[in-house]
């Protein structure tokens, strides 16, 4: 975890939405890195700012969202002071992403050629039946039968997962040292999500690419990734290795993340569930953002809790963490 | 793709059956048709050639097969002011009025397009609002008030341009054609301007109401994150989607441009077939009348069958829902 | 991206700030979203003065410019701000037959207002019943009626009005017809599509259960709830019925010159507009552009308030 080797190192990047009934701190000073061929997990429920800080590393952050604050550093650059060219000059060809829904990533009215082609020769002088022929090969990589058919083919004349495959192709391209895949598998039946899972850890390894999942699905990164984030509110409360963070939960939220996952239940009981909903990040009050639904909330927590580290490399942002249990 | 089109050939000529039944009936029903077609002028004598002529003493049904027939072969009467096949006289003034039409046309493509994808892309700027505001003044002045000011100012205050006719026309294969010259061209500016007026207006709204809605789609924002320049992403990846949209509004709008030429023509003296049919109606000058509803009844199915298959290249889903079909 | 931050943008809605919310009428409501752009009260006021101006016209009009005994042609074609010899002031100056051009655009207005409202609630009444009927009953009704509206609206107004006068011939009540029409297709599609939504409801359902006669269903309980999308588009034809009128006269096809509408006067100005007389025709234009786009500002307006997606 250390800077030096890392591919992308995050520091507490703030990314605001200056919305007209006030401020929605979407992000607010999160931090990570992720290395060579590694596979970090971004876990979180809906709305919580998993996907806003994809974009932000991305530089792609619609008005009237604004990064205000913190750094991302990439194969040690800071893209937040980077010019916009540069930006674009890295976009889809060091750092790539993938979205979530397969049915509206890819133009209705362009070729899936032109598509793929476009994106290889936006980085670099090449003749286009070289384009094709990478873009043919791309398309062979992800598991797309007859390729040289289907770059002629339309988006619509492609399944759910099929589409999904060819936006990976995509992003494969230009072989990013990044690739930040928004829920990619989110929108899939389970077993095509599975073979998909399975490509990108493949790929991911062979080629030497730091990975980042935004999921809000446990299942999903406790098979992929390396490292995991658990993000809520805006904030990362708990973050270290996959199976230190997943077998011995510390941060009240992420326990009952797990809780919630019906499999974790004994048969016949009634589903642990976290209660109460997710707060709504408009004009949030300091202190930690868990304390309304958590049962160990105390008066502390108006305050603002601190990154503790209490294991080593098992960061968690909490007054009250779960060490009772398994320490 | 030939299915979709025989299928919309098919029905368009029922429309225009039915169109020519409904013309029909608003001549011999509606109307007296002597009155219609046969001069007021004309002696007892010739009214009954006439009637005879036309089948006015049959049944109704036969009536309208006679109609029919005559017109199938181009005969729509002769008009009672210059003693001319009426469908000779439209035909003739046809060109001016699809030039008018055209330039009107090409202007709003030309200066409404990007006027709307800017006010699309950033629509809290102030040229934006300004856009904005002058298209909703677009829709609400009446062209031929406009005409009339146009004249006011560049032709009578500041003498720049002419205010009527065509100019000097040249052939382009056979037809008299105003914008080669420049005496043409600048007598096609003003009427030109002013009929395309409203639909700059509207074609402002709906490529801006397209941008928005197509600027926030994931493949617009996918498009940025492969790397592309923002100008590739506006020219191809926008563009080619807003113009559904605009194609399907503009085609249609075109109809619209000739019938609205009617105006245009009678402020600025624009010679076109618009013209003639106002006279025609002031008048009561009828087989005219009937024979510029018969053409541009088939000029409005011809442009509503030329828009639907341009649609179908435009957007791939309609070729594939059509090879489902 | 976009889904996200609508979510979280959305206020819980603390209990406290609830209970401070005054109870309001949908009507309330209404009023108050209206008025709260500026440019919709501006547009607002100066259309009521519009209404006041045609509704009295005939009591505030400086002259009455079609009583051929106060006006004589030797005022004719004066400029704005001229006083003849009887010491009366022309503030927009006279026509070519010496009438006061402030006057006549204040009958002018009457008129083109009263065949634009006119035209606009006939066509309302048929297109919306026409639409209402085509929603309720389905299948081939719908597909019948739906199709004389598209075949209708594939062809421009102004054309079929046109071939309508050139049958029927000039007057009030011709050109009223022409432009009922024109627009009753316009109506009929906006109730059909609002009508065919509420058709589809639990309440139209219950109100079939209880065996309610058709026209009861219809009247009483689809109609009030398709009222919204007609107010819109009542107010936005309006607006282009004072404007075609104004042009189907201008053409000489519409009113005959004993009524004089907006467009006739606008029409009567354009001989002398050559010579640098620009009055008679500008200003009965500015009133005719005035008129227009206060409504259509309202109607815009209107449709922002009242369009369920927008609701806040």
């Amino acid at each position: 975890m250390t800077s030096a080797r890392s591919t992308l190192q995050v520091e507490g990047l703030e990314t605001y939405f200056f919305t007209k009934a006030g401020v929605v701190k979407a992000v607010d000073g999160v931090s990570f890195a992720v290395g060579r061929g590694e596979v970090m997990g971004l876990v979180g429920e809906s709305g919580c700012g998993k996907s806003v800080t994809g974009f932000s590393i991305m530089g792609l952050v619609d008005p009237p969202g604004r990064i205000v604050g913190g750094q991302v550093l990439f194969n040690g650059e800071n893209l937040l002071t980077a010019s916009e060219e540069h930006m674009r000059a890295l976009r889809g060809s060091r750092i790539a992403m993938i979205f979530q829904d397969p049915m509206m990533t890819l133009n209705p009215v362009l070729r899936i050629d032109t598509q793929m082609i476009e994106t290889i020769r936006a980085h670099e002088r090449i003749d286009h039946a070289s384009a094709r022929q990478r873009a043919r090969d791309a398309l062979g990589q992800v598991g797309i039968p007859s390729p040289d058919e289907r770059l002629r083919a339309y988006p619509h004349q492609f399944s759910g997962g099929m589409r999904q495959r060819v936006a990976i192709a995509i992003a494969l391209l230009n072989k990013p040292d990044l690739i930040i895949a928004d829920e990619p598998t989110t929108a899939l039946d389970v077993t095509i999500q599975g073979q998909i899972l399975y490509e990108a850890q493949k790929l991911c390894r062979e080629l030497g690419m730091a990975l980042i999942w935004i999921t809000h699905d446990l299942a999903v990164v406790a098979g992929l990734a390396d490292k995991i984030c658990v993000m809520y509110a805006g904030k990362i409360v708990e973050q270290g290795l996959v199976d230190d963070v997943l077998d011995h939960p510390v941060h009240p939220y992420t326990v009952g993340l797990i809780g919630s996952v019906p499999s974790h239940n004994p048969r016949g009981q009634p589903l642990a569930q976290i209660p109460g909903m997710t707060p709504s990040l408009l004009n949030l009050p300091p202190g930690c953002a868990f304390r309304t639904r958590c049962s160990r909330a105390s008066g502390i927590c108006e305050q603002e809790p601190r990154l503790s580290e209490p294991r080593s490399g098992h960061k968690v942002r909490c007054f009250h963490p779960c060490l009772e249990g398994h320490a | 793709m030939s299915v979709f089109i025989i299928r919309r050939l098919l029905q368009s000529i029922v429309v225009v059956a039915v169109m020519s039944l409904l013309v029909f009936f608003a001549v011999n029903v509606v109307g007296d048709p002597v009155d219609m077609l046969i001069n007021p002028e004309a002696d007892q004598a010739e009214i009954e050639k006439t009637m005879r002529a036309f089948g006015l003493d049959r049944p109704v049904h036969e009536q309208y097969w006679f109609f029919l027939s005559n017109a199938v072969k181009g005969d729509l009467g002769k008009s009672f002011i210059f003693g001319e096949p009426a469908l000779k006289l439209i035909v003739e003034r046809m060109p001016a009025t699809l030039e008018l039409a055209f330039a009107a046309l090409l202007l709003a493509v030309v200066i409404a397009l990007p006027l709307g994808i800017y006010a699309g892309l950033k629509p809290d700027s102030k040229f934006s609002k300004t856009i904005m505001a002058g298209s909703i003044l677009g829709f609400s002045l009446p062209t031929f008030w406009v005409g009339l000011m146009m004249i006011m100012v560049f032709a009578v205050m500041l003498g720049w341009l002419p205010s009527t006719g065509r100019g000097e026309t040249t052939s382009l294969l056979g037809i008299q054609v105003s914008f080669l010259t420049w005496d043409g061209l600048r007598h096609l500016v003003l009427p030109a301007l002013n009929l395309s007026l409203f639909k700059m207006s509207l074609t402002i709204r709906v490529a801006r109401a397209a941008t928005r809605e197509v600027v926030h789609q994931d493949y617009i924002k996918f498009a940025h994150a492969k790397g592309l320049s923002s100008r590739r992403v506006i020219l191809v990846h926008l563009l080619k989607n807003i113009m559904i949209p605009v194609v399907t509004v503009l085609g249609l709008e075109l109809g619209g441009l000739i019938a609205f030429s009617v105006v245009t023509e009678t402020v600025f003296a624009w010679p076109g077939m618009g013209k003639l049919v106002i006279e025609a109606i002031q008048n009561l000058d009828r087989p005219i009348i009937v024979a510029y509803l018969m053409i541009t009844v088939l000029m409005f199915v011809t442009i509503n069958l030329l828009v639907d298959v341009l649609y179908s290249v435009l957007d791939p889903r309609v070729r594939l829902q059509d090879v489902k079909a | 991206m976009t889904t996200s931050v609508q979510q979280i943008s959305v206020p819980a809605g603390a209990p406290t700030e609830a209970a401070a919310v005054k109870v309001q009428t949908p009507f309330r409501r209404f009023l108050s979203d209206f008025f709260e752009s500026g440019t919709a009260i501006a547009a607002f006021t100066v259309l009521l003065v519009i209404i006041f101006i045609a509704v009295v016209a005939p009591l505030i009009s400086p002259t009455n410019p079609y009583d051929l005994a106060i006006v004589t042609v030797l005022d004719n074609r004066l400029p704005p701000g001229t006083r003849n010899l009887d010491g009366m002031t022309f503030w927009l100056g006279t026509d070519g037959a010496g009438r006061d051009l402030l006057s006549a655009i204040f009958y002018g207005l009457r008129t083109s207002l009263w065949v634009g409202v006119m035209s606009g609630l006939i066509a309302l009444c048929i297109g919306g019943t026409i639409g209402l009927i085509a929603a309720y009953f389905g299948g081939r009704t719908d597909t019948l009626i739906m199709r004389i509206v598209d075949l209708q609206l594939s062809f421009p107004a102004i054309l079929i009005a046109l071939v309508l006068l050139a049958v029927l011939g000039k007057g009030v009540d011709k050109i009223i017809i022409a432009l009922v029409a024109v627009q009753w297709a316009y109506y009929a599609r906006t109730v059909r599509a609002s009508a065919l939504v509420e058709r589809n409801k639990e309440y139209i359902e219950a109100a079939i259960c209880l065996a309610l006669g058709h026209r009861r269903i219809v009247f009483r309980h689809l109609l009030p709830n398709c009222l919204a999308p007609l107010i819109v588009v009542g107010t936005l034809q309006t607006a282009h019925a004072i404007s075609l009128e104004a042009t189907l006269s201008f053409l000489g096809v519409g009113l005959p010159i004993t009524e004089p509408s907006l467009g006739l006067l606008i029409a009567n100005g354009f001989e002398y507009m050559l010579s640098g007389r620009y009055w008679i025709s500008f200003f009965p234009g500015v009133a005719l552009l005035v008129t227009i786009v206060s409504i259509n500002l309202v109607g815009d307006q209107l449709r922002d308030v009242l369009n369920p997606r927008l609701q806040r």
